[in-house]
């Protein structure tokens, strides 16, 4: 990304973006810029107004790793006291996902971008001593693909790797939309505290674990 | 008052109205979803390579990405409190306090591996299915065995 001087290239990029130019001049269309990825001062904004607008519009406050616990209410509550209650009141938690899961097959079929995703190359170059070099789309199908399921490595990334995610997120009360996103913009101390904790556990993981993992 | 505050301390994503969603009203919820789930895509926050390159300290993207979010989160909180601004439906807002336990340190660390293994937080997981990586399934459905196993275990884990 060449963001790595943000403040300098913000006014660059943005007035870029608004007059994308290809290199023979001609002006972009509006979907065409549409489909490059979109920079992070475009997309953190909005991601933050999906704050305001679900309180606005249903008095909701934004959390979606609750859709989970939801999803074991009303499949398999097994009378634990923890999912005994009336998750149908909650209902609006799943047709939100359910409309992220629909948001994600518009943008890859309708405003899909064309080109490869952009990696940093220290990340290529280290990926590749995995064996991992196809950067074709968002994940990398040398790590989750039904092939790759039944490999030790690919059970670790996928299996173990989403039961953290749904054990942890529920044990600390919440993901990061939950705590770093709606817990701190509500000024919660406790969401502050958990999204340390989230960024410590990556920063272990990523960089001290991960590495025997892809190694495997 | 609120339907998961009697269970325990854990409201995330609580709703606060006390008005029932008809099947109709909850669409509203469906058509910001659909809207959220565009943005993870085009701004590939849903990628694994980009969670890594947070980790790594590689790229400021995902600190911008999440930096800007909660500045407007929190510039939108302020002005909901400091003008009462009531929901459409004229109620006053409702946001839950988070009160604090051992689970936000212990669970948090256990999601941050769990994020940077997948690349993915829960949000994220449901787009990625949506751009047609559907062995995320098997994740989705770990992570809500996650989830239930939690439930099941809660009263014997420290908080």
């Amino acid at each position: 990304m060449s963001n790595e001087i943000p403040f300098l290239n913000i006014l660059y990029n943005y007035v870029s973006m608004c007059l994308k130019t290809t290199p023979n001049n001609k002006k972009m269309s509006l979907l065409e810029i549409i489909k490059e990825p979109w920079p992070w001062y475009v997309s953190g904004p909005l991601i933050g107004l999906t704050v305001p607008i679900l309180l606005i519009i249903g008095n909701k406050s934004f959390g979606i790793s609750s859709s989970l616990r939801h999803i074991c209410a009303a499949c398999i509550p097994a009378n634990i006291s923890f999912f005994k209650y009336d998750w149908k009141k909650e209902s609006w938690n799943l047709f939100f996902v359910f409309g992220i899961f629909l948001g994600g097959i518009i943008a890859t079929y309708f405003l899909a971008n064309p080109n490869p995703v952009e990696i940093t190359t220290k990340l290529s170059e280290q990926l590749a001593t995995y064996g991992i070099t196809d950067h074709s789309g968002l994940l990398p199908k040398e790590l989750f693909s039904w092939e790759s399921l039944f490999t030790l490595r690919g059970f670790i990334m996928i299996v173990v790797g989403g039961f953290l995610v749904g054990f942890g997120t529920r044990y600390a009360g919440g993901c990061t939309s939950g705590h770093a996103i709606m817990g701190i913009s509500n000024l919660q101390w406790p969401s502050f505290v958990a999204t340390i904790c989230f960024m410590i556990g990556g920063f272990i993981m990523a960089n001290l674990i991960l590495p025997y993992i892809l190694s495997l | 008052m609120n339907n998961l505050e009697n269970k325990n301390t854990d409201t995330e994503g609580i709703n606060g109205s006390q008005l029932k969603d008809s099947g109709f009203s909850n669409l509203k919820f469906l058509i910001v979803g659909i809207f959220f789930g565009i943005v993870f895509v085009k701004a590939e926050i849903i990628s694994w390579f980009r969670i890594q390159e947070m980790f790594q300290l590689q790229s400021f993207f995902m600190y911008g990405v999440i930096g800007s979010a909660v500045v407007v989160g929190i510039i939108s909180i302020w002005l909901i409190k400091k003008f009462d601004i009531k929901t459409i439906q004229g109620e006053k807002i409702e946001i839950q306090p988070k009160t604090f336990n051992k689970g936000q340190i212990y669970g948090g660390l256990l999601f941050g591996f769990g994020w940077a293994i997948t690349g993915a937080c829960p949000g994220p997981l449901f787009a990625q299915i949506g751009t047609g990586a559907t062995v995320i399934v098997v994740t989705l459905i770990s992570a809500i065995l996650g989830t239930w196993v939690y439930g099941f275990f809660k009263d014997k884990l420290p908080h």
